[in-house]
């Protein structure tokens, strides 16, 4: 038979897509389950990694992620006052990542245009119930890529607890350092506001007071490195997270707070 | 194995890298390789592609019809790597992530399309594989010596094991900012295209 017939032509092709169709669609059927598993595994591990409660290199199952994540609570934080929305679903907030702000250029420092309405917060408690850690999503822009991560707060909420970048694109070896646990590790323990509630994390060009809240910075990534600063100081200053921690720390126990104040 | 096809097989190896000799692939050979895993992972998703987009090819090429030979050879591989996409998202996640869109990237890889249609179109499907899986590997082979040295040198590690402590680790190797950018393949690759015409005078051109 003439292979070169219209009829032979269009009998091969549509043969063909429809088994290549199958073929893709029993694959992407099949294994959904799994990615969608491993996807939301993969995000519950960075931010028990923020909280520190797993390793920076440790790999765990999904169900020890779920047994972590027994004394956590996540809070959403509706952006555009700060207030904790008691009445919003978190998993439709999740779901829903058309609802967001657009940014005045003078407030984005971050530079990421427009941020999500709402906001999940994950607080993580002891077993009386205090607050140990709150961790908190943020993302900005680096030199070449949107850098995603958490920052965590200690129970004071003013220290660093750590700091997680899981997902960017700056150069590997470079900029790509602030993934590595070893530099993210000289942030524990930073002051992260002063007396007024002003955010003060800086990443520094060399190497930092140890005392300060100056991290070192990493050389050849001095652009990375602002992009991670002016993150930082968008996500704690009062477009970002402030006014909800202020909040927060009125809350979470008047103890804390007058402890606070003698220690001034 | 008749000779035939150990020939088809073994020479894509070195005496017919797709990667020196037929200069085929070498975007993704640049991009791919600053670690030995995921170069791994990508000689094992790319060995599987040309084997089965060759073998498939192969089987049906005497049924393609001339004037859409190329668009069949396409939509055979372009299956296939969005198998390959989706098995590893779901089987290695860090992987994955890590590969982001390179696997999706086989696809425009010039070694398979490459192989499809210098080889598959007019060769029997046993040869056709055979074909494929040592092209494939001939790929892998020079992303596994690309990786090495980047890898070692980059970042002080051989996959994933601290070689050399370095630097940021606390240790005494300040690593080679050259090696983890993408010009650091192409000067490897280049070492290695003469290290291989140096000793097979027989690939050299002529004066």
């Amino acid at each position: 038979m003439n292979n070169e017939s219209i009829a032979k032509t269009f009998g091969v092709a549509t043969a063909l897509c429809v088994v290549c169709a199958i073929l893709v669609s029993v694959s992407s059927v099949a294994l959904k389950g799994m990615q969608e598993r491993n996807a939301a595994l993969d995000k519950n591990i960075n931010i028990l990694r923020a909280a520190g409660l797993v390793g920076p290199r440790e790999k765990i199952t999904s169900e020890e992620a779920e047994k972590l994540f027994a004394n956590s609570e996540r809070v959403v934080v509706d952006m555009a006052t700060g207030a904790v929305d008691e009445n919003a679903d978190p998993d439709a907030v999740e779901a829903d990542k058309h609802a967001v702000i657009a940014l005045d250029k003078e407030d984005d420092l971050a530079a990421i245009k427009t941020m999500p309405a709402k906001t999940i917060v994950y607080l993580f408690h002891d077993d009386a119930g205090k607050l140990q850690t709150a961790v908190l999503p943020i993302m900005g822009t680096g030199l070449w890529s949107m850098m995603h991560g958490y920052i965590a707060l200690d129970s004071d909420l003013t220290t660093v607890a750590h700091i997680v970048f899981h997902e960017h694109g700056e150069t590997p070896g470079l900029g790509g350092e602030i993934s590595n646990p070893i530099w993210t590790a000289k942030w524990e323990g930073k002051k992260a506001f002063d007396e007024n509630g002003t955010p003060i994390l800086r990443v520094n060009k060399g190497i930092a007071e140890p005392e300060s809240s100056c991290v070192d910075g990493i050389s050849g990534s001095t652009l990375t490195c602002d992009g991670v600063n002016n993150t930082v100081t968008f996500w704690l200053g009062d477009k970002g997270f402030g006014p909800f921690l202020k909040d927060l720390k009125a809350s979470s126990g008047p103890n804390n707070s007058e402890n606070g104040k003698e220690e001034q | 194995m008749t000779p035939a096809e150990r020939k088809s097989s073994i020479e894509p190896l070195i005496k017919n890298n797709p990667v020196f000799i037929q200069i085929l692939g070498i975007c993704s050979a640049l991009a791919v390789t600053t670690s030995l895993r995921t170069a791994f992972t990508m000689t094992l998703a790319v060995t599987f592609v040309t084997a089965f987009s060759n073998l498939g090819v192969s089987l049906i090429r005497k049924v393609i019809p001339n004037s859409i030979r190329m668009i069949v050879e396409m939509v055979i591989i372009a299956t296939l790597v969005i198998v390959v996409d989706q098995l590893i998202k779901a089987f290695s996640y860090d992987l994955s992530k890590q590969l982001s869109v390179y696997v999706g990237l086989i696809i425009t890889n010039c070694i398979v399309m490459g192989r499809a249609e210098a080889f598959a179109i007019k060769n029997g499907p046993k040869a056709s594989l055979m074909d494929g899986i040592g092209n494939g590997v001939g790929y892998g082979v020079v992303l596994m010596i690309v990786a090495f040295f980047r890898e070692l040198f980059g970042f002080g590690q051989v996959f994933g094991i601290t070689v050399f402590k370095t630097v940021q680790d606390g240790g005494w190797y300040p690593t080679n900012g050259l090696m983890v950018t993408a010009p650091a393949a192409f000067f490897l690759i280049g070492a290695l295209i003469w290290v291989v015409k140096t000793f097979n005078k027989d690939l050299q051109d002529a004066e």
